[in-house]
């Protein structure tokens, strides 16, 4: 194996590993479509920060459409409380909207820069290696490894300290609320953290993809196993080996990575 | 009346989407009773036992546990939501379910351990599940995971405790098992709310009720107010249970 190829996996299992986490989540609390309209809701973010850094992989556009993300949230939550529509409704009148702002701003402004839509859509993961981080005229790997790698360090921290605040507000919102452990904020927390892995990784998968990353490891373990520490292992496990079989599909086949990471998982929730 | 006050509810009211769900309740709960709170479907009752608990925030009026706010009483309140509420296919274990009744004395980031995991067992022990410990939530029986709620509650050893719907769906064994727990607690000189539906039943668990229809209707002592006229307040229809004692 070359050095890109390596790298290319490694990018790719960083990603599946920090979508599988919030992932899991999402699943428990019968809110993936959420991360699929946060996913597109992102794009106006993305391309506003794009205008303002010219860098894909600023922390300040991940920022900004991070917060792009939480706005998606909030609004799905505003419109539903109105009690005139159900949340999927909500969703479904919230994220295309956002999305159609982020593609006329591309289609505006930025049709001769690298910012396209099919990237956006489907990301390259094949030319990720490309984009090196450099630090003092040393090459220190590939950029969206470091982005993912920060991502997912911030995750694993979050999910260490919060587990048990996680787990008894998604049971059991009532009690967690009585306990005292809001569960407004650590909705939030959560929405925050699946946005920020989202705006991370659609460099790498693409938008769409990257909600297939999030949902379906975390409904494969959900069928296998009854505790959920081990349900987290299966989700992360399952990630990773769509992201490396993916990788050697789309090697074997001569096409995109992230149609075949996707396959992939396609074929192993069956 | 010389028992301490418990709970205190001063005009609270509490609206969905500006309907009012509860109006202008007063509520006054006696320490070491044990009190049923009944009315028709969408009297507010569970709203009540959830705006005490500050899960739901109230338009008006306030809510005192032995004086203060419920914020700085939580761990004297224990509380069981409607067994409806969770999604029993959560990935976890009868256990794991009674430890999070631990969580609240431990508060944020700092996770259980052994003394909490035997104060878990010793709950279950007392609720009779013990045997049941490392079964998924998901394959227990209605009435043993009303069981394993309990439990919950109990491992909060607390000095209030709030029961939304108990007995539903339980079967008669299990019924009567939740209502002997409930005595001890009373016994032990602890307060017990619990939101209640089967009215026959009413003078022979309790002590002290409250009729709730959006309105309070009455409170006090199961042998004083417990009648045809309240019921009938309360329930819109003549009613007539025999409650002669």
């Amino acid at each position: 194996m070359s050095n890109p190829q390596i790298e290319i996996q490694l990018i790719a299992s960083l990603v599946a590993i920090s979508c599988a986490i919030p992932g899991v989540f999402l699943v428990l609390r019968k809110m993936a479509l959420i991360s699929d309209a946060i996913s597109h809701s992102i794009l106006p973010g993305i391309v506003l920060g794009f205008f303002i850094t010219q860098d894909l992989n600023s922390p300040i556009l991940i920022m900004l459409a991070a917060g792009t993300g939480i706005i998606t949230v909030v609004l799905v939550e505003r419109i539903q409380k109105t009690g005139l529509v159900k949340e999927d409704t909500a969703i479904g009148l919230v994220f295309p909207a956002l999305f159609s702002i982020g593609v006329l701003l591309i289609a505006k402004n930025a049709n001769d820069i690298h910012l396209d839509i099919d990237a956006v859509l489907l990301g390259e993961l094949a030319f990720a290696p490309f984009d090196r981080f450099l630090l003092f005229g040393t090459d220190l790997g590939p950029k969206a490894g470091w982005v993912m790698g920060v991502i997912l360090l911030i995750t694993l921290v979050l999910l260490y300290l919060f587990f048990k605040e996680l787990k008894v507000s998604t049971f059991d919102v009532g009690l967690s609320s009585a306990l005292g452990f809001s569960p407004a904020i650590l909705h939030y927390g959560l929405m925050s953290v699946s946005s920020i892995t989202v705006v991370g990784a659609f460099d790498a998968v693409g938008a769409i993809l990257v909600v297939a990353l999030m949902i379906a490891p975390a409904a494969t373990a959900y069928l296998l196993t009854s505790d959920l520490k081990k349900m987290l292992w299966l989700s992360v496990c399952f990630g990773v080996f769509a992201a490396i079989g993916g990788y050697w599909l789309a090697h074997w086949l001569d096409a995109n990575i992230a149609g075949s990471i996707t396959t992939i998982l396609a074929v192993v929730f069956c | 009346m010389t028992q301490k006050i418990a709970i205190q509810v001063d005009d609270l009211t509490v609206a969905y989407n500006y309907k009012p769900v509860l109006w202008d309740i007063d509520l006054v709960i006696p320490q070491g009773v044990l009190m049923a709170i009944v009315g028709p479907n969408g009297a507010g009752k569970s709203t009540l036992i959830k705006a005490i608990l500050g899960i739901i925030d109230p338009i008006a009026g306030s809510v005192a546990i032995y004086g203060k706010p419920y914020k700085k009483q939580r761990k004297l309140v224990a509380y069981v939501p409607q067994k409806g509420s969770v999604d029993w296919d959560f990935p976890t274990t009868a256990l794991d379910v009674v430890m999070m009744g631990t969580y609240g004395s431990l508060g944020w980031i700092k996770r259980p351990g052994q003394r909490e995991k035997k104060a878990a067992l010793e709950a279950l022990e007392k609720v009779d599940m013990l045997s049941f410990k490392n079964r998924q939530i998901s394959q227990l029986s209605g009435g043993q995971q009303q069981r394993i709620f309990l439990a919950r509650a109990l491992v909060q050893n607390a000095s209030i405790y709030f029961m939304d719907e108990p007995f539903q769906g339980v079967d008669a064994s299990t019924e009567i098992a939740i209502i002997n727990i409930l005595k001890e607690l009373r016994k032990a000189g602890k307060t017990v709310v619990v939101v209640h539906h089967d009215l026959q039943t009413v003078p022979e668990y309790f002590d002290w009720v409250t009729f709730l229809n959006v309105k309070k209707i009455a409170t006090g002592a199961v042998k004083d107010i417990f009648n045809d006229d309240n019921l009938t307040k309360t329930y819109g229809i003549n009613y007539k249970v025999a409650v002669n004692k």
